[in-house]
């Protein structure tokens, strides 16, 4: 199991700003290693973002995404003391989920 | 006696409630896993045009009101671009990041249910300095807008 995520959400006005960063190599199968052999590409495919069982976010991602990737993004509603949940998928089918208290 | 058997209704009605999120945490993870297909078509392509027809668009129409923010002029080090994106065009869909000289050009695609703000930023990397597009589908149309983004240092290949 990868490492966790670190999640931030805050209450800005009427909506939600979530901050992701997700722990992640995000090898993009383009890279060689030393004796010139190909790296297999491994990467973050979908993330999906939801609140109150309703999705907010939903991605899919390629290669191109920085390693350690970082999402920001913002939705109306929610409140204080809610949780925010964030789970992603990787092309070797690992798949973590994480949650945090909007503050 | 009354306030325990208070706690003890309160208790019970705590866990019936974990119960159901818990319910409805798998029932969630089963709509994930059906929405989990990864366009795997769409992010082999090479070109602005395939990945168009891969996202099943049409030309897409040069738009003003879709603005990039957090998106550096000359980035330092590739592997590490911000971009930022936000569409104030009503009804947007889905945003999507294209890197054009990356050897498949689509970075990410994000869909906005309606509630999400359509605006987010993340960090994507880039092989050499090149053109940044934002594709945005809204009312089923697609709209683009590009930005410039020099990069000293790869982030391809490293």
């Amino acid at each position: 199991m990868a490492d966790p995520m670190r999640i931030r959400a805050n209450v800005v006005g009427d909506s939600t700003e979530v901050k992701v960063l997700m722990n992640h190599e995000m090898e993009t199968g383009q890279r060689k290693d030393a004796q010139g052999n190909a790296i297999p590409a491994w990467f973050i495919q979908n993330v999906t973002a939801t609140y109150n069982g309703k999705t907010v976010l939903a991605a899919e991602w390629g290669p191109a995404v920085a390693k350690n990737p970082f999402l920001s993004f913002k939705f109306k509603g929610g409140a204080k003391g809610d949780k925010v949940q964030i789970t992603w998928t990787d092309n070797r089918g690992d798949k973590r989920t994480d949650e945090a208290v909007i503050a | 006696m009354n306030t325990q058997r208070r706690e003890v209704l309160k208790t019970g009605g705590g866990v019936t409630l974990l119960t159901l999120v818990a319910a409805a945490g798998w029932l969630r993870s089963g709509d994930a896993l059906a929405a989990d297909a990864w366009n795997k078509a769409a992010f082999e392509t090479k070109t602005m045009d395939e990945t168009l027809k891969a996202l099943g668009g049409a030309a897409p129409a040069q738009s003003k009101d879709i603005t990039f923010f957090q998106t550096p002029d000359i980035a330092e080090n590739g592997a590490v671009v911000p971009v930022g994106v936000t569409s104030a065009i009503p009804k947007t869909e889905s945003i999507a990041i294209l890197i054009e000289k990356n050897p498949n050009m689509l970075a990410a695609v994000f869909t906005i249910p309606a509630g999400t703000e359509p605006s987010l930023s993340t960090r994507v990397k880039m092989g050499q300095s090149s053109n940044i597009y934002a594709l945005v589908k809204a009312d089923g149309k697609y709209y683009v807008a590009s930005k410039e983004v020099k990069v000293t240092l790869g982030g391809c290949g490293g």
